[in-house]
């Protein structure tokens, strides 16, 4: 499951040895990114839809408390239970609480990274739940006791094959099939039964109403609709961020987030939870868990305005390259690396510097967060923790020294230019610039200064 | 005018021909240039590190060493991106820096911008095929072209001015704009996909009939050269400058 101790350029290494799977995963996740490009480009108010909800994000989280209030109010008197975590023990004990009061044994969900934040499945498996993740993705990756590789496309590191053999042992598929649609088919038969036997059905939030104390939820499987429509209880739960002010301002982030996620003009469902169903109960829980830290942060406090729709993940050359299975921390990619790093900068420094800087996150952001700069800024942090490995905090404060004592940098630099094309060749190919395919470049004789301080004594002479 | 010429460390070290060229692109106009011995670095590697105390004295250096110039002129979008988008909030507090920064331009945003360019100092020719890299800095930070992910008017700093060199043919390579994997440091933190990174460009490069690679960042242009070089491809890497006036070849 979830290791904390993935550091991310040795577990990128190992994903590009098989460098054709790995050329398959960037081609298979850019291929999102275009069809993202296409759906935006129809748009002709796009850059204005992306002003807007960044305005109406910044704003709901500088009066967060105020919001979130009106939110709980209007839920509870439209009957439903609302419940506030602290933190991620909470949240697992209230959910285990209402299912344990119902006698549940079977729950089934849906659509909740959140979820996954706080280590839901296990905690309820170990009292005796058994819980069934209903997103084909998810339910994918749960039966290989791994977690999701992408907050969108949770599957998206496997091939069909991996899940033909998988369903083979799971559900007894035809051996050596992995055609999709017959792979699809089994899957939903199978999970048919799970919606039709559980006691309660459990979904992540989209979009939180303060207006109405409503909930959206946006799939496209159809499955989170299932699975709390069947059974008599129903639990949302939901980041504190999650809220936007009004009704009226919903529109502006469904047309963004399928648009950004997976590139259509919509999600199959959007669909909107305000009270339980008749004999049944609804329940809202409100999760902490570390954001009230960030929202306290000038620097990273944009963070919370994200989404979900993993557009920057498609977008990341990096993340396309070595797979959200390299990323430490839950979320991968570069929206989990500035929240990872923001929960545990220890844990999750070797997150900051999976990134090039090359902003292209920030740009495709339907929310307008500098992620780049964010990841910069997580560096820094990192630099001051101790982090970063010991040789490197070194090397990086004697080049600052050198800067600000031009004959020292000049002269490191002509150690270096006179150094390097005298070392064999067998010593270099082992060194991270050759190792991987990179020749030694051409080292000039003079440098520029050197030769522009020649010409200043020849203008003297 | 007194241009003061900034060029980066890896470009005084590695690249004395870009800088050259620099010089020679700017003299041809008729500017008077000067070059500071005093300068090192801008500071972009420290903060990209996390060292921003370290990064805050660089950048004073940098503004005392180029204060009092009408402008700072530099061949390298992520060294001007960093000066003018990236430096730490101390030195964007700190009157000197900042009006160092404002006055710093990137050499093809000068030539355009400043100079309003319209021909090439002396007549040049260059007939081959090259396929213009976007590096990250100058396109997302500095806008030399309308990044790929934005729903902006097209433009593009570098197209533009290459139709200024006779015989030449100008190339975009699928995936217009994505990063190489240079990154800086990155390209030693993370070698494994800074080279997958650099080899897919190349490939993405190559693809376009170019045998040259053109940008206007001499640190991408190390990396995909390198990789290039080590795949034994005729590809070649040039900075804008070098075509500009006619050492391409």
């Amino acid at each position: 499951m979830h290791d904390d101790d993935i550091k991310h350029p040795q577990a990128a290494a190992e994903f590009l040895q098989d460098r054709p799977h790995a050329r398959w995963h960037d081609s298979a996740v850019w291929w999102v990114r275009k069809k993202r490009d296409a759906q935006a480009e129809k748009l002709p108010e796009w850059e204005q839809l992306r002003a807007l909800a960044d305005q109406i994000k910044a704003h709901t989280l500088s009066r967060l408390d105020e919001y979130l209030a009106e939110f709980a109010n209007k839920a509870k008197s439209n009957g439903v239970t609302v419940h506030f975590a602290q933190d991620a023990q909470e949240h697992n004990t209230i959910v285990h609480g209402i299912l344990a009061a119902a006698h549940v044994k079977k729950l089934v969900k849906s659509k909740s990274m959140l979820t996954e934040e706080c280590g839901l499945n296990p905690y309820l498996e170990a009292r005796g739940i058994e819980v069934i993740d209903t997103d084909l993705g998810e339910r994918i990756v749960q039966l290989r006791h791994e977690r999701p590789s992408h907050i969108v496309m949770p599957a998206i590191h496997l091939k069909k094959e991996q899940i033909g053999e998988l369903f083979e042992k799971e559900m007894g598929t035809e051996h050596g099939n992995s055609d999709p649609t017959y792979l699809t088919h089994a899957a939903r038969a199978n999970l048919r039964e799970h919606f039709l036997t559980a006691d309660a059905g459990m979904t992540g939030v989209n979009f939180a109403i303060a207006e109405t104390g409503g909930v959206v939820v946006c799939t496209n499987e159809g499955n989170a609709d299932l699975g709390v429509s069947l059974p008599p209880i129903h639990i949302s739960s939901m980041g504190i961020e999650k809220i936007i002010p009004k009704m009226e301002h919903l529109g502006i982030f469904t047309r963004l987030l399928a648009r950004s996620a997976i590139g259509s003009p919509i999600t199959t469902y959007t669909s909107h939870f305000h009270q339980a169903r008749q004999g049944g109960e609804m329940h809202i829980v409100i999760v902490d868990n570390g954001r009230s830290a960030i929202l306290g942060s000038s620097e990273f406090r944009k963070s919370l305005q994200c989404i979900r729709c993993g557009a920057c993940m498609n977008t990341c050359p990096v993340y396309r390259r070595s797979s959200g299975m390299s990323y430490s921390y839950i979320i991968p990619g570069p929206i989990g690396s500035t929240l990872g790093p923001s929960r545990d900068i220890k844990k999750h420094a070797s997150m900051a510097f999976a990134c090039t800087t090359c902003g292209s996150c920030s740009n495709v952001c339907p929310v307008k967060i500098n992620l780049h700069e964010q990841l910069v800024g997580q560096r820094a942090k990192a630099f001051d923790a101790n982090a970063v490995p010991r040789l490197k905090k070194w090397a990086i404060q004697t080049a600052g020294f050198m800067m600000k004592h031009p004959a020292l940098f000049d002269f490191a630099g002509k150690v270096q230019r006179t150094i390097i094309p005298i070392v064999p060749e067998a010593l270099l190919k082992n060194s991270a610039w050759h190792k991987y395919g990179r020749a030694t470049p051409d080292m000039p004789k003079d440098s520029f200064k050197d030769i522009m301080r020649k010409r200043v004594q020849g203008d003297k002479k | 005018m007194k241009v003061a010429l900034f060029i980066s460390c890896y470009v005084n070290e590695l690249y004395p021909d870009v800088a050259m060229a620099s010089l020679e692109l700017l003299e041809g106009y008729g500017i008077e240039v000067e070059y500071p011995l005093a300068q090192t670095c801008c500071g972009q590697p420290l903060v990209n590190n996390g060292d921003l105390k370290g990064a805050c004295q660089a950048e004073a250096h940098f503004a005392n060493v180029f204060k009092g110039y009408d402008y700072i002129v530099a061949p390298s979008g992520s060294c001007v991106a960093h000066i003018k988008k990236y430096a730490t909030k101390a030195s964007k507090l700190d009157p000197n820096y900042v009006a160092v920064a404002v006055k710093t331009y990137e050499i093809i945003e000068f030539l355009q911008e400043v100079l309003n360019v319209t021909r090439l100092p002396k007549a040049v020719s260059f007939p081959h095929t090259v396929s213009i890299h976007q590096s990250c800095h100058g396109l997302r930070a500095l806008h030399h072209a309308m990044p790929s992910e934005l729903q902006l008017p097209y433009h593009s700093r570098l197209a533009s001015i290459l139709t200024l060199v006779d015989g030449i043919v100008v190339k975009t390579p699928e995936r217009v704009d994505e990063c190489c994997g240079f990154g800086g440091t990155f390209c030693m933190d993370e070698p494994a996909v800074s080279v997958a990174m650099g080899q897919d460009r190349v490939a993405q490069h190559q693809a376009t009939g170019a045998t040259y690679i053109v940008g206007a960042d001499s640190s991408c242009l190390m990396h995909m050269g390198a990789i290039a070089k080590a795949q034994n491809t005729p590809m070649r890497a040039r900075h804008i400058v070098e075509i500009l006036t006619g050492r391409g070849e």
